[in-house]
């Protein structure tokens, strides 16, 4: 691809206005509470957009796009699960969760079962969900810097990264309220606005079928890693030359590749679709980086109803990548032979409407919405990792002691992306939200309705589902493939890490019974009882 | 509704009251009741905590029901995957389009619900006499 002239000002334009925004409110943050959760003045509206803005990753913007190039139908359940988890926050978690009062997931450990010991376990998984999200935020940004304007992988991690972490240090969340904001609408309009010239274009060209997928023009690809194709093995360094109208060979590692199939369900296993729909679906409310945006809301009330304009939000925005993944079958159908089919999004602009002003001022603010992608949920992720070390592991909460822990967020990950290159954005995604699915849920929504919860019942249930799901997670990332059935037990575990964790939790805190904390009656008033009675 | 407890300031401008003290102690038990956690205020605190789960529980099921049922129904009947409505395969429109307003349309109803819960609660609460 021909780097468009427009890329690199239109990335710098989103740092800058990234930074000047979190300077402006940077004269606002002043105490801890400030930089933890923006003394908790902040409209719905703004909060919502904000969740939203942080919310809505790489794994959203590109990832989601890529995928149902890649999949088809069956990946759809990515982008609904990922809007679904908002409606199991709202309905188990949003309203008593802000009630209670608590700053982060660790403290509402301590604060419903009043244990140190299970707020350091609740702190640990924090601190490893966060890092295994924001891993592949740095890949995305390293990759698309790649793609878009041909500087190496390395420098792109570093530049997020270093960036982001100086804006969390410096600023704390209240300028990011603002920031994420900000770039939730940048993020829409970024795949809103090119996807109706898409639209045209695809409407100009007597609406192109979506069949096999052919190349559209001659097309000479070079062979970089020895490949199986169509079952024949072609080594590295030979050219394939293709004419306009031969169809895209199967490459080995890219499956699913005929017409028909692509359209209609059935290509995974039932129990893989519905561990996918578990694992979106509870994952969503155990993110460490959601959740503390609960606490800006006023009351439990507000905290509804900001839970419910941002399913509205994520809702809007999930539509886009379906119709990018759709027409990336039509226009850009080589990705499926290149396997860098995450990419499809940056490069339909140019590849449908050409190298024109349009297609490169279209590709320049795809790369912007992509860059505002991986900023805010890299910040939005590291302010809750950062929050919980300053708290609980590097200090006692001090702004100073929040400075430090941000850089200590940020330096590892960073370091852990630029060792490993090889991992699949989603794919990663998708195992952070099997973890959280199987740790934070249960201990969440017993810990609201069920008064027997015990700290030794959560503990033993958040180590047995959280821990089986981060056993899963490490073989699948390590390569490490379970033989026949076993296999998809590995890498979509959520089907029966979730249901393990909450039976643990139930049969671990009946037989502990006599460990109820005294003060659970007062517990359960505080986050049921409605905000007017102001008991 | 007898004499609210701003009616008692003693302002010259209010017209002269009987207070019957059962009906002050009767109207401020239920809200102390849940604040000092007597017997009546903890079975008031439970029967509010099983409404709202109950109906958070009933629209959970109306979403795995409504989409969680999908996969089960593709796999058990092909034909829907390929039945095309405007030259959309079913499937695509199902989960591509129509699932975010029937998501949000469930959040309306339970915000909706639930405030008018916590409405009940509060006006049981603080009913007097």
């Amino acid at each position: 691809m021909i780097p468009s002239p427009y890329v690199v000002p239109a990335i710098i334009v989103v740092t800058l206005a990234t930074v000047a925004i979190g300077a402006y409110g940077l004269r606002l943050a002043r105490t801890t509470s400030d930089f933890l959760v923006a003394s908790r003045s902040v409209s719905p509206t703004w909060n919502a957009a904000a969740i939203g803005g942080e919310y809505l990753s790489a794994a959203s913007f590109l990832g989601v796009a890529g995928l149902i190039l890649k999949y088809g139908v069956d990946v759809l359940w990515y982008p609904v699960g990922f809007a679904a988890g908002y409606l199991a926050l709202l309905l188990f978690v949003a309203a008593p969760l802000r009630r209670s009062g608590a700053f982060t997931l660790p403290d509402f450990c301590e604060l419903r079962l009043r244990s140190r010991r299970l707020r350091k376990l609740a702190t640990a998984f924090v601190v490893f969900i966060g890092w295994l999200y924001l891993v592949p935020q740095m890949q995305g940004a390293g990759l698309t810097l790649n793609t878009v304007t041909g500087a190496s992988y390395l420098w792109g991690v570093l530049l997020v990264g270093v960036l982001v972490t100086a804006s969390v240090a410096l600023g704390g969340m209240r300028s990011i309220t603002f920031v994420q904001a900000f770039q939730y609408w940048l993020k829409l309009t970024a795949l809103a606005v090119p996807v109706i010239f898409l639209l045209m274009a695809w409407q100009a060209s007597q609406r192109q079928p979506i069949s096999e997928p052919v190349f559209r023009q001659d097309t000479t690809v070079v062979v970089q890693h020895p490949v199986r194709l169509d079952g024949a093995i072609v080594p590295a360094g030979t050219e394939i030359r293709f004419e306009a109208g031969d169809p895209v060979p199967r490459v080995e590692s890219v499956p699913r590749n005929d017409g028909l199939r692509w359209l209609v369900p059935g290509g995974q296993s039932l129990f893989a679709t519905y561990s996918l729909i578990l694992a979106t679906f509870l994952g969503t409310m155990g993110l460490p980086h959601v959740l503390v945006r609960f606490y800006t809301n006023p009351d439990g009330r507000a905290a509804r109803r900001t839970t419910l304009a941002v399913l509205a939000l994520v809702g809007a925005f999930y539509l886009f990548p379906t119709l990018y993944g759709v027409l990336g079958r039509i226009y850009t159908p080589q990705l499926l032979m290149t396997g860098k089919t995450d990419a499809v999004v940056l490069l339909l602009p140019g590849a449908v409407l050409g190298h024109g002003v349009l297609g490169q001022l279209l590709g320049a603010l795809v790369a912007a919405g992509a860059f505002a992608a991986f900023l805010s949920s890299s910040s939005g992720l590291l302010t809750s990792v950062a929050g919980v070390l300053s708290t609980d592991v590097l200090g006692r909460g001090s702004v100073r002691d929040f400075r430090l822990s941000a850089i200590v967020a940020g330096a590892v990950p960073m370091l852990l992306s630029s060792l490993v290159s090889g991992l699949d954005v989603s794919q990663v995604v998708g195992m952070a939200f099997a973890v959280a699915a199987s740790s934070f849920c249960p201990l969440l929504v017993l810990g609201i309705w069920w008064r027997g919860l015990t700290d030794v019942g959560a503990a033993a249930g958040v180590l047995a589902g959280g821990g089986a799901a981060i056993t899963a997670v490490l073989l699948t990332v390590g390569g490490i493939r379970a033989p026949g059935w076993m296999s998809v037990l590995i890498s979509q575990p959520a089907a029966w890490t979730v249901p393990l964790a909450f039976t643990v939790m139930v049969l671990v805190s009946l037989a502990t019974r006599h460990r109820l904390p005294p003060t659970v009656s007062t517990t359960m008033l505080r986050l049921h009882a409605p905000d007017a009675l102001r008991l | 509704m007898g004499g609210g407890p701003e009616g008692q300031g003693g302002g010259r401008n209010f017209p002269r009251q009987r207070i019957v003290l059962r009906e002050i102690a009767r109207q401020r038990s239920a809200t102390q009741d849940l604040a000092e956690q007597t017997k009546v205020g903890d079975a008031l605190l439970r029967g509010l905590i099983r409404a709202q789960l109950a109906l958070a529980l009933r629209l959970s099921i109306v979403v795995g029901v409504g989409l969680g049922g999908l996969p089960l129904l593709f796999s058990i009947a092909p034909p829907i995957g390929r039945t095309t409505l405007w030259g959309i395969n079913l499937p695509w429109l199902l989960l591509g389009v129509l699932a975010y307003p029937f998501l949000f349309v469930v959040g309306y109803a339970y915000v909706k619900l639930a405030e008018q819960n916590e409405r009940d609660f509060t006006a049981l609460v603080r009913r007097d006499s």
